[in-house]
């Protein structure tokens, strides 16, 4: 067993509620429901404990974190705790004066999404009319009180050629910080994988624009490239390596390894309150799993790049090879590689409506509109 | 390049933090903690929107007893770097 190093960063997933339904969420399709969200206490708790452990950053997550009436007093608990405390929002929810009581409150970051550059097409993805202009006036409100900014742009088949836009936006925003991000394909996306993926001129289009803009933009924006790794030879490095930075708390105290860590069948987690953070950490049969690289079968056991990526996405290699132990389907080296290229290539010349992801309590999935 | 006159500041979102389970120095901004060593942290912590890059400089090269050409260099490329993912800003 590998002794695990203190972990850097939480993402707080405070409540799978959110007044989106955005068809790549990376929430779980069996979302949880509000009454088994942890209280504002066990919230606390669980941010002085992740403190205890060596946690600098905490995310707050959703959902729509807003939805929590609770934000502001959860915000000044994180930062009394010693944390750096980042929100991750689509901005609906926040009003100004909710904003002006995070500020009170130490709230250090915002991140906040983008479905896209115009109405028509943000409210289309968002599912949720006057969405686009709503969180305009977010961004404004946010300028205003001078809360360091990260734009948040999701990107995929429909939008991908609003890159450009997103990239003037944030500069406009006075955003800092652009993460330029290709929908993965979990949670929801996997549904909407025909409606969704984006060709491969596609991706090869985004990232020649990345580039192009990180020189040209240096000093004044920094961006954050995530490509689209169905098209990848690669694949990412998830997570830096399964348990060696990062947790995630569920809204009912589950303590995941990576946020589509429920969609490995086999795995056990164990919940904040039954027992301590740390020793969820050290010794969670979840987190000890995959944790380093004596898990790793061939390929990836005696690759060079076995500590680089760690053998890729333990969730995708569920999803698309039925074995969360494989080496990722992305990575040239997988038998699986060459038939997901043909799966990339068909999905993306596949026409079909968008799947919105649910509520909890309502995960009925039917195809809403086109 | 830097210039002696220029100010460094740390932008609001930006700020060192004493990381007491590892028993060293962070940077912490957004998305990134910087682990710092004694030379980065010596620097940072004379980094306040008062003293300018010259002026931090000398009191590094005196403090360490260390040639100011030498102390100069390693902090503007040091800081240089913070501020290329605008973790610093310059006035
Ligand atoms: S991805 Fe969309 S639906 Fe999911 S939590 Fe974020 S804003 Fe809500
Ligand atoms: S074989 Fe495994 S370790 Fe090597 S590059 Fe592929 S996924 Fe990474």
């Amino acid at each position: 067993m590998t002794v695990a190093r203190p972990p850097i960063a939480m993402l707080a997933e405070l409540t799978h509620r959110c007044p989106l339904s955005c068809p790549y969420c990376s929430n779980p399709v069996d979302m949880a429901l509000k009454d088994s969200e942890l209280s504002t206490d066990a919230w606390k708790d669980v941010f002085v404990q992740a403190a205890d452990i060596g946690v600098l950053q905490l995310h707050l997550s959703g959902g729509e974190p807003a939805t929590r009436r609770d934000l502001e007093e959860l915000v000044a608990a994180a930062r009394e705790a010693g944390l750096y405390t980042n929100l991750i929002t689509s901005g609906i929810g926040l009003t100004e004066r909710r904003l002006e009581a995070l500020d009170r409150a130490g709230l250090d970051h915002i991140q906040l999404s983008l479905q896209g550059t115009t109405p028509e097409m943000a409210d289309e993805i968002g599912g949720y009319r006057g969405g686009y202009d709503r969180k305009m006036q977010v961004a404004a409100w946010i300028g205003k009180i001078g809360f360091p900014l990260t734009l948040n742009a999701v990107l995929h088949r429909r939008n991908l050629h609003q890159l450009p836009r997103a990239l003037e936006m944030a500069v406009e925003m006075g955003a800092r910080r652009i993460e330029v991000a290709t929908v993965q394909f979990h949670g929801w996306a996997l549904q909407n994988r025909d409606a969704l993926m984006p060709t491969r001129e596609q991706a090869e289009e985004a990232t020649r624009i990345v580039t192009e803009a990180r020189t040209r933009l240096k000093g004044t924006l920094v961006i954050d490239y995530v490509p689209a790794d169905y098209h990848s030879d690669y694949p990412k490095r998830c997570m830096g390596g399964w348990g060696s930075t990062g947790l995630n708390v569920a809204p009912d105290g589950q303590v995941l390894p990576c946020h589509a860590a429920q969609s490995i069948p086999h795995l056990r987690f164990d919940t904040v309150g039954d027992r301590p953070l740390a020793e969820i950490w050290q010794h969670s049969d979840a987190f000890n799993a995959y944790r380093g690289t004596d898990w790793m079968p061939e390929p990836c056991a005696s690759c060079e790049r076995k500590t680089v990526d760690f053998g890729g996405c333990r969730c995708q290699a569920m999803a698309l090879a039925g074995d969360p132990s494989a080496t990722d389907p992305v990575c040239v080296k997988s038998p699986h590689h060459v038939d997901l290229q043909a799966r990339a290539a068909a999905h993306a010349a596949a026409e079909a409506p968008l799947v919105y992801r649910g509520q909890p309590g309502r995960t009925v999935v039917e195809p809403v509109g086109e | 390049m830097m210039q002696p006159s220029d100010i460094p500041s740390l932008p609001r979102g930006v700020r060192l933090h004493h990381d007491r389970v590892r028993g060293s120095w962070v940077l912490l901004a957004p998305e990134r903690a910087v682990m710092l060593d004694a030379t980065a942290h010596a620097i940072l912590s004379r980094v306040d929107g008062q003293r300018s890059f010259g002026e931090i400089t000398a009191e590094l090269a005196e403090a360490y007893d260390a040639p100011p050409e030498a102390i100069a260099g390693d902090a503007a490329g040091f800081l240089g770097a913070l501020r290329d993912r605008r973790f610093l800003e310059l006035a």
